[in-house]
């Protein structure tokens, strides 16, 4: 055992621990927590597997972005300390066998199956060749997706202001709104 | 035992499936929302080691992820939009009292 196997094997233990709880806790915000735990969890993989741009990328855009984004929407929605509706025991049952059989057969399929991979190093994951690559035009080049990409989120943009536009009508009887009232 | 190709599929089916799990059994449309970004998570994490262990010399896997991520960014931020609005016009995010979007 030496200190990259115990690390590996800490490392998917946190991940899996935490999707575990992330799913299986009635408290929405802890839940939220276990969830961030989790994702960095996944970072930690990919620096063990050293591709360190990617987990970069994982702690900026997951951890940095997506979790705030579902806490601060968590503390929009939610009453602080309210637990979530238990779930009716047949059907967690009944997911849970699914999921299990599930689990079961892709991993029977994927111990089966031989991979055969190339022993080439044409290209190392550095951040240099990941730029290079990701604007050349020509043969084997991530230039159209990555504008692509750019059109998508400025779609996104978009959308969510239009989501998020409120009529006027709706502002003016907004102190009508009954919770508004009952202080 | 040394880690390789087979322990990392092994992480991320079982993220998957965990991530079925939640999407199955919770009825609260941001825990549903949580559960894909499990999902999501195990999926690049397959990219990044069939990436790593079998075509060493390439990148695809690697960019497939990148875009792979930015997609799920642009996702979760409208399913937060559409999430928040409903909430305000029906002060619930349970997907059973969403049923009248479809009408």
């Amino acid at each position: 055992m030496t200190g990259s196997i115990i690390i590996f094997y800490l490392l998917a233990a946190l991940t899996l621990g935490c999707g575990i709880l992330a799913v299986s806790t009635r408290q929405i915000f802890r839940a939220a927590i276990y969830l961030l735990f989790a994702l960095i969890g996944i970072a930690g993989l990919y620096f063990w597997l050293e591709y360190e741009f990617i987990a970069a990328v994982q702690i900026v855009v997951y951890v940095g972005g997506i979790v705030v984004l579902i806490i601060f929407s968590i503390f929009l929605t939610h009453q602080a300390g309210e637990k979530l509706p238990r779930q009716r025991l047949d059907r967690k049952i009944f997911a849970a066998l699914a999921v299990f059989c599930g689990f079961a057969l892709t991993m029977l399929q994927v111990y089966q199956h031989e991979f055969y991979g190339s022993e080439d190093t044409g290209e190392a994951p550095t951040v240099a060749n990941i730029g290079r690559r990701m604007l050349k035009v020509d043969d084997g080049g991530y230039a159209l997706p990555f504008e692509v990409i750019s059109i998508l989120l400025l779609a996104a943009l978009i959308g969510c202001i239009v989501i998020a536009l409120r009529e006027k009508k709706e502002i003016k009887e907004l102190p009508q709104r009954p919770e508004d009232k009952k202080p | 035992m040394e880690p390789g190709l087979y322990h990392i599929l092994f992480i991320s089916a079982a993220l998957f499936f965990i991530g079925v799990y939640g999407f199955l059994t919770r009825r609260n449309l941001i825990t549903m929302l949580m559960s894909i970004e499990l999902i999501l998570n195990s999926v690049n994490l397959n990219f990044i080691a069939f990436n790593k262990y079998l075509w060493p010399g390439k990148m695809d896997g690697l960019f497939f992820t990148l875009f792979i991520i930015a997609i799920a960014a642009a996702e979760a931020a409208v399913a937060i939009a559409i999430i928040i609005n409903l909430y305000r016009s029906h002060q619930s995010i349970d997907v059973e009292n969403a049923e009248d979007l479809k009408y």
